[in-house]
């Protein structure tokens, strides 16, 4: 067993001319707290991508729990215990919050292959999945339709369907991204109280947030890391305010 | 105190009312017996129509085999003619090559050869989606056409193999001149496909199609084995539309070519989404009502029956873009809010 549950080893990726993952270094240590931050088009998401396997690099390496999985699909590292949340939701609108659940867990536990027995008649699926919906207060929307969700209650099932996974590394993408400011702290609270066990990297554009929740910071440029360390340190270091607090002004600035 | 524990209460309640949703799914509820019931009443008022009968049970399963992929898994296909036509093809070769004329052994093979055929093509064209497929598909159906027009000596050509005579059913009973045995042959058959085919929709890997159709993308990050999934429901549609081939040639005691048509494709296409996709009953619907009023269409206007047919089209996507079915279960929900109310 690795000490660090997931590690990134000098991973490369571009996309025709454009560099968009350049040489990345990046550990997680079990139960890691991090945060990924960066101005926009840094290449945070591109991250979760490589990682995940949606996107093959050009060169580097991917660690799982010491394991290399660079070569493998998608759908076996996430077999393998590694979950992500969508900046933009993903889920089966079509079905009730519930399916999306026991789906997940179905899909997780190998039950999907079966073709015969019927899909409610194992009790302990169906428990699991709504102590899920439970912890993150989804229980009276269980048999609404996804699509018929407003927006943010969505947002809270895309998390939902990440933890139903039991991942042991959990990336989130902006989870609270497009959910109005009295509703986030719900999502926020979630995301706060996530199992001590579960490495997690988090990107996240609220600096609230980041200096809540993080116990380490990755700040991400045009690609590269540009530095790493404890909140204090990214908050005092010069270079990220120029770089990205400094960008953030401006962009004030420029709205104003 | 008290408070809380109505809260815990009602919580509890509110899970229970949720899992006994999923629990109770399954179960066979009342009106699931009205289209076998009217498929028996059918033989007993129309005993004259039952060639007619046969062939639109034939359609049916059919269908719904294209259900399962179209409905459930959400895979867009133009060439699902392609294992009806396999279908049609094992059971005449066997008997017009091999001798071979036994009908119920000839539709497991038809099913088996279907199945072979249904899970090399899906194997390969699974990886594509929405247009690339729907071509692929397409080319595949045409493809089995043509390599039957190759060789007209083992095929028969475009004249097909007419003139089959299919062994009595169970070596007991002969098919009569107006198709009684052939109707309760085909609706037995259909009715046990149907069986599996609930069974299926049912199951965890039912579950995990519709969330294929519904996200993919979300399938690849949870974990699902994408490919294997649709793979293996490319296969079972395959085999189920290969026994309505087979059933298709043991009815009519010749095949020809044309089963492998596009318009035979195009048509089952049709017939689904009349009816409803995803619905198991959507294709009961849909080949019953395209049937009967291409069958009435045609006696009222043999040049002209076509635009009958194309103006039901125009209507069902002007006013049931969810099928006949969808139709009526939003009529069913407007009135039963208008109850409450």
């Amino acid at each position: 067993m690795s000490e660090h549950a997931l590690e990134v080893e000098g991973l490369h990726h571009a996309f025709g001319a454009l560099p968009v993952a350049r040489d990345i270094n990046l550990s997680l240590a079990r139960g890691a707290r991090r945060a990924l931050i960066g101005p926009n088009g840094a290449g945070k998401t591109t991250l979760v991508n490589l990682i995940t396997g949606v996107l093959r690099p050009s060169s580097g390496r991917v660690l799982l729990d010491g394991a290399d999985i660079t070569a493998t699909s998608q759908a076996e590292r996430a077999r393998r215990g590694l979950a992500r949340t969508f900046q933009i939701n993903q889920l089966f609108r079509g079905l009730t919050v519930l399916e999306n659940l026991c789906m997940t867990i179905g899909e997780r536990d190998g039950e999907c292959s079966n073709l015969w027995r019927s899909a409610g008649s194992k009790r302990a699926v169906i428990d699991e999945a709504l102590d899920h919906l439970d912890s993150l207060r989804l229980v009276d929307d269980s048999l609404k339709l996804v699509r018929e969700l407003p927006y943010g209650r969505q947002r809270l099932v895309e998390i939902a369907i990440a933890l139903a996974q039991k991942p042991r590394v959990l990336l989130l993408d902006e989870p609270a991204a497009g959910v109005p400011s009295s509703e986030s702290h719900l999502i926020l609270d979630v995301v706060a109280a996530l199992d001590p066990d579960i490495a997690v990297l988090i990107i996240e554009h609220d600096m609230d947030v980041v200096f809540r929740f993080a116990k380490q910071i990755t700040v991400l440029v045009q690609g590269a890391v540009f530095t790493q360390g404890t909140p204090e340190e990214i908050m005092a270091n010069e270079d990220v305010r120029a770089v990205y607090l400094g960008q953030e002004g401006h962009k004030g600035g420029r709205h104003a | 105190m008290a408070a809380s524990e109505t809260k815990s209460s009602e919580r509890i309640a509110a899970r229970e009312r949720a899992a006994e949703y999923l629990v109770s799914r399954h179960r066979f509820q009342w009106p699931e017996a009205l289209p076998w019931l009217l498929a028996i009443a059918a033989f007993f008022i129309f005993p004259d129509r039952m060639t007619f009968g046969g062939q639109v049970l034939i359609w049916v399963m059919f269908a719904l085999s294209l259900d399962l992929i179209l409905g459930y898994a959400g895979i867009v296909t133009l060439g699902h003619a392609a294992f009806f036509g396999i279908g049609a093809y094992t059971v005449g070769l066997l008997i017009a090559r091999l001798s071979w004329s036994e009908p119920l052994s000839s539709l497991v093979a038809a099913a088996l050869m279907a199945a072979l055929i249904g899970f090399i093509s899906g194997w390969f064209l699974l990886r594509y989606l929405g247009l690339t497929l729907l071509m692929l598909t397409l080319a595949t159906a045409i493809m089995l056409q043509e390599t039957g027009n190759l060789r007209p000596d083992i095929s028969g050509g475009y004249d097909g193999l007419p003139g089959l005579t299919i062994a009595p059913l169970f070596g007991k009973f002969y098919y009569d001149l107006y198709g009684h045995v052939n109707y309760l042959y085909v609706l037995g058959v259909l009715a046990i496909v149907f069986y599996l085919v609930r069974r299926i929709v049912y199951s965890p890997f039912g579950q995990a199609l519709t969330g294929i159709r519904e996200n993919v993308r979300r399938m690849h990050a949870i974990g699902s084995p994408v490919h294997r999934r649709l793979v293996t429901v490319y296969t079972i549609a395959a085999a189920i539309a290969g026994v309505a081939g087979a059933l298709f040639t043991q009815t009519n005691a010749y095949v020809t070519l044309t089963v492998f048509d596009f318009d035979n494709s195009a048509k089952v296409m049709v017939m689904l989404i009349l009816g409803g996709t995803g619905r198991l009953y959507g294709a009961f619907v849909g080949a019953v009502v395209y049937m009967v009023l291409e069958d009435y269409f045609s006696k009222l206007s043999p040049t002209f029956w076509q635009f009958g047919i194309g103006l039901l089209l125009v209507l069902a996507v002007l006013f049931a873009r969810r099928g006949l079915l969808g139709l009526v279960e939003d009529a069913g929900r407007t009135f039963s809010k208008r109850e409450k109310s």
